[in-house]
């Protein structure tokens, strides 16, 4: 009789592929939901920075779960780095990631498709085209959208004239399109939001390679920035960095200066802001304030605010049960709406989802955020930090953190720059495989 | 007979792999190691092994990743972002990563 060496055993053991061969004899696993033959399953919303990860991680965690990621696009167009797109420092493909990984490297049943329904009491979601998915945990990653009726004369079909490019796409398009077509000399006007934000840096990283764009092939042109803020993120080093790189080119007006708008005429492309002149520009991306991504609003998983609670050490809902929301459309304590912290955020609510359904208990998480801006192509900053849970609630670990240095040497700047673009090809890698 | 014999043997391992499944999903617990080392990922890659220009640090000895990180902590070692995340660890829990990325 042939005996099997434990090594060879194992080996033909991972050769059987375990839940499928499972799922297809009928089996259960018992004490961890077992329904229908089937290992636990969990449907994850939305295929962005924290939809991919959480997806990837869950079945690193533990191979038996069954995943589904349901995306509405084919392909993921990534914020990071849809600035140096509109700066021309490099082309579309270069910010697209495809799902083909997911789906044949790590056993995720990607779905194209849209969510319109969540039924928290029946545990499953409806997409548009009808089907029905049940779960026995849903992780819900949505993103932002946006609050279209804040502002006077902005609606949806607004963003054709002057785009948002605040989810990358066509969008992103739209706006280098009109950015390559204006004449030198001609005026571009970025309009932040107020906090919360996705991306808090973004749009001053925005402003500088546009303006890269603008000094090497538009250089009479000037960028304005009519913030709703008093201040911004990294404002010092980008402050210095415009000086230093753009001299004159750049104006930011602060919120109570004259930098929040009112109202909006799209048609004409002029701002008016609450105090001072009505702004024509050639150019205008005004970035809408916004909430959390449309899914959720109906499913009971926002505040008055529009943005979901949630317990901070598994993203679980505070308001339905078995729902998990992560990344940007979350409330997740003192962590910024960033691709960064969606990422973080997402291998925590694996490993809580993970945990809860095998019955475990999870050793307290910690989070971090890295996010890096080019102020031009060579020249990078960097703000960081690592978080911990503290009576609940995601805080900073003391001490640790902060932004590059003021007055850093080139070398500095130009390494920042180099990781920038390091950071880029690791964390893609690690969200989409 | 041929066939029978492999058919079986192929219903055993099967069968016995749904044991070790079951048994995977009741019992492994994630480690603390794990949940603090997985957000380095971010940056250098899963497993820490990095595609790009940030270096790799899966498969390093762990005293190599222990007394970079406790470097950069007390500024010793100069750096860019490093010294900013790895003030947010305790001596303990760098050990713990630092076996956590030696093991990848």
């Amino acid at each position: 009789m042939t005996t099997l060496s434990r090594r060879r055993f194992i080996h033909l053991l991972g050769a059987t592929g375990g839940a499928a061969a499972l799922g297809t004899l009928g089996l259960t696993l018992g004490g961890c939901s077992g329904k229908d033959g089937a290992g636990p399953r969990v449907v994850v919303v939305g295929g962005g920075f924290g939809g991919a990860t959480c997806a990837r991680y869950l079945r690193r965690f533990n191979p038996s779960i069954q995943v589904t990621l349901v995306e509405r696009d084919a392909r993921y167009v990534t914020c990071p780095f849809s600035n140096a797109v509109l700066g021309g420092l490099q082309d579309m493909a270069s910010i697209e990631r495809t799902y083909d990984a997911l789906r044949t490297q790590h056993g995720i049943n990607v779905l194209q498709g849209e969510v319109i329904a969540i039924d928290p009491a029946g545990k499953r979601v409806t997409l548009q085209n009808g089907n029905d998915l049940a779960y026995d945990r849903l992780v819900v990653s949505p993103g932002i959208d946006f609050r279209w009726d804040s502002v006077e004369g902005l609606d949806e079909t607004t963003s054709d004239a002057i785009p948002h490019a605040w989810k990358a796409g066509t969008q992103t398009i739209a706006l280098r399109s009109q950015l390559t077509a204006m004449a030198d000399g001609g005026l571009v006007v970025i309009a932040p939001p107020d906090n919360p934000f996705r991306c808090p840096p973004g749009p001053y990283e925005r402003a500088s390679l546009i303006a890269n764009y603008l000094k090497t092939h538009k250089p009479r042109s000037k960028l304005l920035i009519l913030d709703a803020k008093d201040k911004f993120s990294k404002q010092g080093l980008f402050m210095q960095a415009w000086e230093q790189l753009y001299p004159g080119m750049i104006d930011w007006v602060k919120g109570s200066d004259g930098g929040r708008i009112e109202r909006v005429d799209a048609a004409t492309r002029t701002l008016y802001p609450e105090i001072g002149d009505p702004v024509t520009a050639d150019v205008i991306n005004f970035i809408p304030p916004q909430k959390a991504g449309a899914v959720v609003h109906t499913a009971g998983l926002v505040n008055a605010d529009g943005w979901c609670p949630v317990d901070q050490r598994t993203f679980t809902s505070t308001l339905q049960p078995n729902i998990h929301v992560i990344g940007d459309a979350s409330i997740a304590g003192k962590m910024p709406k960033s691709g960064f912290a969606a990422n973080s955020q997402a291998k925590v609510c694996a490993a809580a989802v993970v945990s809860e359904l095998a019955g475990n208990s999870m050793p307290n998480p910690s989070y971090v955020n890295t996010c890096y801006s080019l102020v031009a192509p060579d020249y990078g900053i960097s703000v960081a930090a690592v978080y911990r849970l503290k009576d609940g609630n995601i805080v900073k670990v003391e001490g640790s953190g902060g932004v590059s240095p003021m007055d850093a040497p080139d070398e500095y700047r130009k390494n920042e720059a180099r990781y920038a673009r390091g950071w880029y090809q690791s964390i893609t890698q690690d969200a989409f495989g | 007979m041929i066939e029978s014999k492999t058919f079986s043997l192929g219903i055993l391992i099967v069968l016995a792999n749904g044991l070790l499944t079951m048994h995977q999903v009741q019992a492994e617990e994630i480690s603390r190691a794990t949940l603090l080392s997985i957000s380095c990922a971010g940056c250098h890659g899963t497993d820490g092994k990095s595609p790009g220009s940030i270096p790799t640090i899966g498969g390093k000895s762990s005293d190599f990743i222990a007394t970079a990180l406790r470097q950069f902590s007390t500024g010793q070692r100069a750096g860019t972002v490093m010294g900013r995340h790895a003030t947010g660890y305790t001596d303990e829990e760098i050990q713990l990563i630092a076996d956590y990325f030696a093991s990848r």
